[in-house]
């Protein structure tokens, strides 16, 4: 007997051992997510996912659907509190969207579009963060990096490879590089690399391919995120 | 240093799990975790070198830039600001020629704050190379600044200076028992494990740490995981600004901890237990050491406990400044030699703590309690307290109270009384369970201290009329955001945001959203945050701002929008590359 739970009013199919976020992709409904993706372990940073579990609230990508829960994402509450979440992502790094080569592919960008977000709200924080540019591929800035460990989580469990990692506490969270250096170009990251690939926001970008697709003819600039994710999500498992 | 790290790797069986441990030994050492010694843990553990990194700097006593031979860390708890923590840290930076948060060009000697070191009821306190000196004066502080210059070792230090006392003021049910080493064990031996369990589930005895989850449901529960390896872990990382009565019984009563953790390891059949002692209390690390070695040799730990066939062991590690480690996830991170970040729940640590292995986490009083209880029934238990929180609890007291210290009362006492046993007056209010429960104010002292009403893992703070509400709620929102792990968006950047936003009521650049705007972040952390840091790290403003709206509305400088900082001040850099100072190069404050 297949099991179900309640999404918005929707009863949702899953099987044993799925989370929510899971089941809810596999039947087609977006939650709004940047730390979730459905090749790598769950691991429920950025909580834009979190939705009302029976009334409590917890990350609809970490956490079990079980039968007869209740389940609220759309709802006004969870949007305007993922709206300020979003803010809080831009105004603790440095984003320049206008002048930022991932402009329009950018995963931070269009969950803010989708979200209908048009301000910051927040005080920004204005951090002094480095750009690595040692390696001769690829290039990181730390400035647009929001902690979601997807680059950490690809390179071990994809990659094999142990690349990156999170380090620090608080506000002073930063991302390193696993190399004696700390240096980009003294890690065993190729271009080749599915980590190189993975960062949602600017801060992992691949060297000579900027703006070979124009700003206006981008991922984001005609779909919104909630397609887009619903065409790849769904389509990997 | 190849010599040194791989003595102290040998030593520590080459584990990784022993990070901090071996962290802790490097630091000591060294002074901070040089480059090289990483290099060396990265090859010999086969961590890679960003991991060491990473645990390096999430923890607050372990530093990658070198701090001074003397490093002096001072408590920055609101109690000790009450008892003139500032002109005493400023008159230590003078003495010692160092500034607050520097290291001496000479190397001699390092500044910094640290959150609360469990010396409330003695403040204010710094640690000296992670040891507790409590009662800091000024001519302790001259004879600190003295020894310092002297450079003589702190093992050639007067015992004075680190003496620290266990103010006990009122025992109960708990504190007044006796047990004789081993009692708790033949008595759970005579009544059967089961029934022992089952003794425990009739007190009604609930964890102490704060959040009063069921003991004996918790060890049954992991009692019943199929996997045959588990663990049992004390939490003695009470870092809850304003409490500090684990400290007394790990003390004075680890005698009854390790056998309430011998005894829950024959319940739940387990070999090996752990005790995480905050790095705040090393001082408390060899005699607790030597407790456990004199256990072992009286057959009450380690093999064939009293003759019996039973095993179990107990190691502990200690931690490295981190709140967030009080968390029961976050501190078996910990013990497994990482960053104390809260896991994703479920799994539970009673079906996947340690090792991904069924773990119960207990706190100090819990498994002293559950002691008492194995000898002396759970109806003895019972018969104090309420119906949801039986027995008593032990609180530490300070702030405004002649007689700071350890007060053993029974749950569902009043506050009211409580503030009589320890002759506290003129009370303004009490923060009651520390910065993440609640305070009080003086029009509620008919409440009950109980988990169905005022819980409290053990803080308890005093403060007195004339004491200034904001700046209370500024220190508790500074702490959560300095303890902050950084794992999720909403406590990461909110706690920062409620700083700021709290500061600027402060300074006197509050304007009429403010407020609004202080309500909607504080609801979004309570709502949103990973764990319960972030979930209570808005208490503080949120308690007093229902309690005390007149406080927050008094500092509402502008009627409608004006700047939220100092205009003239913000362009002082700008005068001093431009080389001006006349009158043009200064701004005035719009709505002054």
């Amino acid at each position: 007997m297949t099991q179900t739970f309640m999404l918005d009013g929707l009863a949702i199919p899953f099987e044993e051992g799925q989370t929510i976020m899971e089941a809810a992709i596999a039947a087609g409904h977006y939650i709004p997510h940047l730390c979730y993706h459905p090749d790598f372990t769950p691991y429920g940073s950025c909580k834009l996912c979190n939705v009302e579990v029976n009334g409590k609230i917890c990350a609809a990508c970490t956490f079990p659907a079980r039968e007869g829960q209740t389940v609220v994402s759309e709802s006004l509450e969870r949007n305007s509190d993922r709206q300020r979440i979003t803010q809080m992502l831009f105004v603790e790094g440095n984003h320049f969207c206008p002048s930022c080569e991932k402009s329009g592919n950018c995963q931070l960008q269009g969950v803010a579009y989708h979200l209908k977000m048009t301000d910051d709200h927040f005080n920004h924080q204005f951090p002094h963060r480095e750009i690595d540019a040692s390696h001769p591929d690829i290039l990181i800035d730390f400035n647009r990096c929001i902690f979601c460990a997807l680059c950490v989580r690809a390179s071990q469990e994809e990659d094999g490879k142990d690349v990156f990692a999170i380090s620090g506490r608080g506000i002073n969270k930063r991302l390193i590089i696993n190399s004696d250096s700390g240096q980009l170009r003294d890690s065993e990251l190729t271009v080749n690399d599915r980590a190189t690939h993975i960062c949602p926001t600017g801060a992992i970008v691949i060297k000579h391919t900027a703006y070979q697709v124009p700003i206006g003819d981008r991922q984001y600039d005609h779909q919104s995120i909630s397609e887009v994710s619903m065409e790849q999500d769904g389509n990997v498992s | 240093m190849n010599e040194f790290i791989a003595q102290l790797l040998e030593a520590n069986g080459y584990r990784k799990t022993r990070l901090m441990a071996i962290l802790r030994a490097i630091q000591a050492t060294y002074f901070h975790i040089p480059k090289e010694a990483i290099t060396l843990l990265s090859r010999l553990l086969g961590l890679p070198v960003s991991h060491i990194i990473s645990v390096v700097d999430f923890y607050s006593f372990f530093h990658l830039t070198p701090r001074g031979q003397y490093d002096i860390l001072f408590s920055d708890s609101i109690t000790d600001h009450m008892l003139d923590k500032q002109n005493l840290m400023n008159y230590l930076s003078h003495q010692c020629q160092v500034g607050i948060g520097q290291v001496r060009k000479d190397g001699r000697v390092s500044l910094a704050n640290t959150a609360c070191t469990g010396m409330c009821d003695q403040g204010p306190a710094a640690l000296i190379n992670g040891y507790a000196v409590p009662r800091l004066d000024r001519p302790k502080i001259d004879l600190i600044a003295q020894l310092i210059e002297q450079g003589l070792p702190l093992t050639e230090w007067p015992e004075a200076i680190f003496q620290v006392d266990d103010m006990i003021w009122k025992t109960g049910l708990l504190l007044n028992s006796r047990l004789n080493a081993g009692e708790s064990l033949l008595a759970a031996d005579t009544r059967g494990f089961d029934a022992t369990l089952n003794e425990i589930a009739q007190s009604k005895l609930r964890g102490r740490g704060g959040a009063g989850f069921k003991t004996a449901l918790k060890w049954q529960m992991c009692a019943s995981e199929p996997e045959q390896e588990r663990f049992v872990v004390c939490n003695a990382d009470e870092g809850e600004p304003g409490t500090f009565k684990d400290r007394v019984l790990l003390n004075r009563y680890a005698d009854w901890l390790i056998e309430g953790m011998t005894l829950a390891s024959l319940l739940i059949k387990s070999q090996q237990g752990f005790l995480y002692l905050r790095g705040e209390y090393l001082h408390l690390f060899e005699p607790l050491q030597a407790k456990l070695a004199e256990r072992r040799r009286n057959g009450l730990l380690g093999e064939n406990i009293l003759g019996k066939g039973w095993s179990f062991d107990i190691e502990i590690c200690l931690g490295a400044g981190s709140y967030i480690c009080g968390e029961e996830s976050a501190l078996i991170e910990s013990l497994e030699g990482r960053s104390g970040i809260a896991r994703n729940r479920p799994p539970y640590p009673v079906t996947e703590g340690y090792l991904n292995k069924p773990t119960i986490v207990d706190n100090v009083e819990t498994f002293i309690a559950a002691a008492h209880i194995a000898i002396q029934g759970g109806a003895w238990f019972a018969a104090q307290g309420t119906e949801q929180s039986s027995g008593t609890k032990i609180l530490s007291i300070c702030g405004d109270t002649p007689q700071p210290g350890i007060y053993e009362v029974p749950f569902g006492t009043p506050i009211a009384s409580i503030l009589e046993d320890c002759l506290a007056e003129d009370v303004l209010g009490v923060q009651v369970g520390g910065p993440s429960g609640t305070f009080i104010s003086n029009r509620e002292f008919d409440r009950r201290l109980a988990f169905e009403d005022l819980p409290s893992g053990g803080s308890f703070i005093i403060f007195n009329k004339q004491r200034n509400i904001l700046e209370i709620v500024r220190n508790f929102t500074h702490f959560f955001a300095d303890e902050s792990c950084g794992f999720c968006t909403p406590c990461r950047v909110g706690t920062i945001l409620l700083s700021e936003q709290i500061d600027k009521l402060y300074d006197g650049y509050g304007s009429v959203g403010d407020i609004v705007a202080l309500q909607e972040l504080g609801h979004l952390l309570k709502t949103n945050s990973h764990c319960g840091l972030g979930q209570t790290a808005a208490n503080p403003m949120l308690n007093t701002l229902a309690r005390y709206p007149e406080i927050y509305q008094s500092k509402i400088k502008f009627p409608h929008f004006g700047p939220g900082f100092n205009l003239d001040e913000a362009l002082q850099a700008a005068r001093k590359i431009a080389h001006r100072d006349d009158s043009e190069a200064h701004l005035s404050q719009s709505g002054d």
